[in-house]
């Protein structure tokens, strides 16, 4: 029999705010989205003071002065590195595993030689939380979609103390799916929950009993196979080689409309920079590429516009000046004067493996950039992101992202780890940057 | 980021298996036996190993010093005796684990200071220093 688990990091965000400032344990936290516009995750006692997820952080002041709660801007450095320990932690345990997201990682616990899955999870959440300070749940079940369901009911209850095994008790699931409302099933989005409940089925359970025909017509073949899903046929395998990416973005809102060409321009050879080092980790090459600019949607005021371009490389790259050279190329036919421009972005697309190129007339000059990549990446990994680049992009101009929240980067900058006092406690400099 | 034993570091020393005789076209050769990894002596449990700065007045009689660099690994199970990084009301700080008689004890390791009853409310170990790191050098 498949037995699925699903292991979710508990309000991940939050609580890697708190495992280097304990000081934040008990208090509401919320997570801000780049630009630091809304929220993007909460902690439970957030939740709990009505916070909803994706308000923007000026509907919510008066509950943030009120209730003292802590606003972080996302901190993506520091959530990555833990996650990547809490993972390796995960794929230790249980060899079979499908890194699902950045706080959640599915694991084949089937052909594991373990007499007590219950007490086996209880222990790997133990030591997840032990080594790294972040909590986790656990859902058993004999499909995704239900040790999903079992994962959600794990967090909320008490007594599961953090694990719920519904594969190896299979009368408890009509009553987690009694508890489950409809809209929470894995793969039912908001418009199938809506269509879902205006004709009375508002729990899984009712979904489950739904008849397959129905199903079939109202919500196709995938809604189909959530169904089956729930009465324990497994239709989703798990995927322990996700394929490699075949795009990559790079793109932003700015913090205020720009009008300006030049700043405009420097944006967009920034994200150019950037994009292509994201590649370049993954061993990836770029045939295409993509530059789009657009105006606020929302400000219904001004005029609106949007535009975009692409362009194919003669020979597959990863070289920023190759990537920057085309970008500003493509922004500079796409520009038009008079609009305030609210994002950009640049697309790289037709994503290839170094190794599988195809060599051509123009190869040799990809040999020669590598080197110097190489050591463009070096210094900015070890100086922080952004400490050489192109003589192109400027520093600190309008349209860079706003993080006026920032907690330091703990684990990944030698300047920002974390600060122990020797002498007796005292509650200043703990965490600010090192002036050395 | 800073990585651990998962990829190469950058400081690697050549080991030999036996003495070089001086000037005698290097019979080592054949006798390369891989490099020396920092890490590797330093970081056991990568998932779990974390840095910190200590700061303020020393501990000296347990030899760390303002500006140290400590290694913490949280994965082991603290015991009578190592050094610890604590919670205690909130903040992270270093300190000496001690059981003189049969209740825990945070220990400064500088007579200056008083000891902490762990029993204090809001009191908790939060990994075992394994290392400590002194700089000798500013150059």
């Amino acid at each position: 029999m498949p037995t699925f688990g699903l292991v979710d990091c508990n309000n991940f965000y939050a609580a890697c705010e708190r495992v280097f400032q304990p000081s934040l344990n008990g208090r509401p936290i919320v997570v801000l989205s780049n630009n630091d516009g809304c929220v993007v995750a909460r902690s439970q006692e957030a939740k709990a003071l009505g916070i909803k997820m994706g308000v923007p952080l000026f509907k919510i002041r008066d509950i943030v002065n009120r209730h003292e709660v802590v606003v972080r801007s996302s901190n993506y450095a520091l959530y990555g590195d833990l996650s990547e320990r809490v993972m390796s932690i995960l794929a230790a345990a249980a060899p079979q595993h499908e890194i699902y997201s950045i706080d959640e990682c599915f694991l084949d616990l089937e052909r594991l030689p373990v007499k007590d899955l219950t007490a086996w999870c209880r222990d790997l959440r133990g030591r997840a939380k032990r080594w790294t300070g972040i909590p986790v749940s656990v859902g058993i079940g004999t499909t995704k979609t239900l040790s999903k369901i079992a994962n959600k009911l794990a967090k909320t209850s008490a007594k599961a103390d953090g694990v719920i095994d519904l594969a190896g008790h299979p009368e408890w699931i009509e009553m987690a799916l009694t508890k489950t409302a409809v809209g929470d099933v894995w793969g039912i989005g908001f418009r199938w929950s809506k269509m879902l409940s205006e004709r009375g089925i508002t729990t899984a359970l009712q979904l489950r009993n739904a008849q397959d025909g129905w199903i079939r017509q109202r919500m196709g073949v995938v809604g189909l196979r959530t169904v089956h899903e729930l009465r324990g046929i497994a239709c989703h395998e798990l995927d322990t080689q996700p394929a490699p990416k075949k795009t990559t973005c790079c793109s932003r809102s700015f913090g205020q409309a720009i009008t300006d060409k030049d700043q405009v321009r420097n944006a967009i050879v920034s994200f150019a920079e950037r994009a292509a080092e994201k590649i370049r980790h993954s061993d990836q090459l770029c045939g295409s590429m993509q530059v789009f600019i657009t105006t606020d949607p929302f400000d219904t005021a001004a005029p609106q516009h949007s535009a975009s371009a692409s362009t194919t490389f003669m020979s597959p790259t990863a070289d920023s000046r190759a990537v920057v050279t085309a970008a500003v190329r493509i922004m500079e036919r796409i520009w038009r004067d008079g609009y305030a421009w609210r994002k950009a972005g640049v697309l790289l697309l037709d994503l290839s493996s170094t190794q599988d190129v195809q060599p051509n007339l123009f190869t040799a000059q990809t040999n020669r950039s590598d080197g110097l990549m190489k050591a463009v990446d070096r210094i900015n990994d070890r100086f922080g992101r952004g400490a050489v680049g192109l003589g192109l992009s400027a520093k600190n101009a309008e349209w860079r992202m706003r993080q006026d929240r920032l907690s330091p980067h703990f684990t990944t900058r030698w300047r920002e780890i974390p600060r122990v006092r020797i002498d007796n406690v005292s509650s200043d400099h703990k965490t600010a940057p090192d002036p050395a | 980021m800073l990585r651990f034993s998962d990829q190469p570091s950058n400081l690697a020393l050549v080991v030999y298996s036996s003495r070089v005789p001086a000037g005698f076209p290097s019979p080592a050769d054949d006798h390369i036996e891989g490099k020396l990894d920092l890490n590797e002596h330093l970081i056991r449990h990568p998932a779990a190993t974390f840095f910190a700065r200590a700061m303020g007045e020393s501990m000296k009689d347990a030899g760390i010093f303002d500006g140290d660099l400590l290694v913490v690994d949280r994965s082991l199970t603290a015991q009578a005796e190592d050094i610890v990084i604590a919670v205690l009301h909130g903040e992270l700080t270093v300190k000496r684990l001690k059981k003189p008689n049969g209740a825990w004890v945070l220990t400064a390791e500088n007579s200056v200071f008083p000891d902490i009853q762990i029993t204090e409310s809001g009191c908790d170990v939060w990994g075992v220093v394994t290392h400590s790191i002194r700089r000798h050098c500013e150059r």
